[in-house]
């Protein structure tokens, strides 16, 4: 059983997003995302200053297996990346919630988290697929 | 529904990732694919490889059937002598690859589980008048890794094993052949159904490392060894797949099935299977584009290597390519370098 911490807004492709103090937006991959990919291995991050939008494609995470897609669960700009990944990638797989996000984003309207899936949703999207 | 091998529920037990691979249900990894991977190059693990094809052929024909049908010739082998080798369509192409084991009476073929079907029909078809062709489920374990025969003999009361690399033994109903696709010392072993489980959990008792489908891609590629189906095909032939040298072709009048489509070839191949490393930091892939001083190739197998922490692959090139050459990854041009696989044996980094 993948750990879906309840605090956290998902995205039925397995981002998960948290609003912090300073209105930002930070995301990384679920619990249940890294543990389907194996062993993380690369990471292509988002430019800061690139503005997304909710769905666009945000990055590319490749395990040892596959690569794997990243979307940006809501809509707005880049304004930092993890720069601790490129060197050591395995933190996704060891710490999916924590030290393992990948980017935060000044969101276009902080209100879109609203339309992301809450834990108990993003919890029968992850048993759909196993 | 995808077919399972006997060890299955062991799988599961073991805490494998179950995923369907040329309709076999089997471990993708048991949770870290790298672990397993350093695990057989320094240690020992074990693969479930009973998805693949046994196929024993018998009779006064068999010497003759499989000169006829295998681009490598096995007229030479003694008792318990493997051979590597692939069977080819009319035109040359690769209809799989296999290895031949000449048993003291017949011999045992073991082809992919990819091309199982495929190759029945073609050996029933291409089948002489007086043999027999058995396909005979058993349990085939691949015990691999530096310290894989010490353990396999602790962990069962097998005598000490000494089999020369490439050659088998025949212990009771076991056929063990010192062969594998990691590049690491090991063995195969081929055992009936039902003794099949005591030996799994004996060797995970003694230590050996269950491993998934996972590390043995990457094992074998760093190894520099060809997948059939995704670094060549019906399409290559062995001349540009890298395995030139399992190619018999003397003597001259041994008439084996491709051989006249691909003699005109033999002089100057257009293109070569390959090593490569990625320079730039990414992964490589499978079917990615490759641009090289003389023309266009393609990334046959790619993937990240755990022993180089970089990104390796095969890739099909222009014969004459220079070692320069860039990979389009996602419309990105990274720098990468041709190199003579294999990348990794016994332990040891073999490329710069």
């Amino acid at each position: 059983m993948s750990d879906i911490p309840a605090e956290l807004k998902y995205a039925a492709t397995h981002e998960w997003a948290r609003l912090e103090e300073d209105g930002t937006v930070t995301v990384g991959i679920s619990d249940h995302a890294q543990s389907a990919l194996g062993d993380v291995v690369y990471i292509e991050a988002p430019e800061v200053g690139l503005t997304i939008s909710a769905q666009e494609e945000a990055g590319v995470v490749e395990s040892v297996k596959a690569a794997s897609d990243i979307y940006a669960p809501i809509g707005g700009t880049v304004c930092a990346v993890n720069e601790a990944l490129t060197d050591a990638p395995e933190i996704v797989n060891q710490d999916p919630y924590g030290d393992g996000w990948f980017f935060k984003l000044t969101p276009t309207d902080a209100v879109d988290l609203d339309d992301l899936l809450d834990a108990e949703a993003y919890a029968e999207v992850c048993d759909t697929e196993d | 529904m995808a077919d399972k091998t006997p060890l299955f529920d062991a799988h599961v037990a073991a805490g494998g990732k179950m995923v369907d691979f040329a309709g076999w249900m089997m471990p993708v990894n048991y949770g870290s694919q790298i672990e397993e991977h350093t695990a057989v190059r320094s240690d020992a693990g074990v693969f479930d490889v009973s998805h693949m094809t046994i196929v024993d052929v018998d009779g006064p024909d068999a010497e003759a059937f499989l000169r006829k049908v295998i681009a490598n010739d096995v007229s030479g082998l003694v008792a318990y002598q493997a051979l590597y080798g692939t069977a080819w369509n009319a035109h040359g192409g690769i209809l799989d690859d296999l290895i031949v084991y000449r048993l003291p009476k017949g011999y045992r073929c073991v082809v992919n589980a990819s091309t199982r079907e495929k190759m029945l029909d073609w050996f029933d078809a291409q089948a002489m008048t007086n043999m027999r062709i058995e396909h005979k489920p058993q349990i085939m374990l691949a015990v691999q890794g530096p310290e894989a025969i010490n353990k396999l003999v602790a962990a069962t009361d097998l005598p000490a094993l000494s089999i020369k690399p490439f050659c088998a033994a025949s212990h009771g109903d076991w056929l063990i052949g010192r062969t594998g696709y990691t590049g690491e010392d090991g063995v195969e072993v081929m055992l009936p159904v039902d003794q099949g489980l005591a030996l799994w959990d004996a060797l995970l008792e003694a230590g050996v490392k269950p491993a998934g489908l996972g590390a043995r891609d990457t094992l074998r590629l760093e190894a520099g060894l060809n997948l059939y189906g995704q670094d060549m095909d019906e399409t290559t032939s062995p001349l540009v797949s890298n395995i030139g040298w399992t190619v018999a072709w003397e003597p001259a009048d041994r008439a084996f099935i491709g051989r006249y489509a691909l003699q005109g070839e033999l002089g100057a191949p257009t293109h070569k299977l390959t090593g490569i490393i990625l320079e730039d930091k990414g992964v490589l892939r499978h079917d990615q584009p490759v641009e090289t001083d003389t023309g266009a190739g393609v990334v046959t197998s790619g993937t990240y290597s755990p022993t180089l922490q970089r990104s390796i692959g095969l890739v099909r090139v222009p014969a004459d390519a220079s070692a320069e050459c860039f990979v389009d990854i996602r419309g990105t041009l990274k720098k990468a370098r041709l190199v003579k696989p294999p990348f990794v044996r016994k332990g040891k980094i073999l490329v710069n």
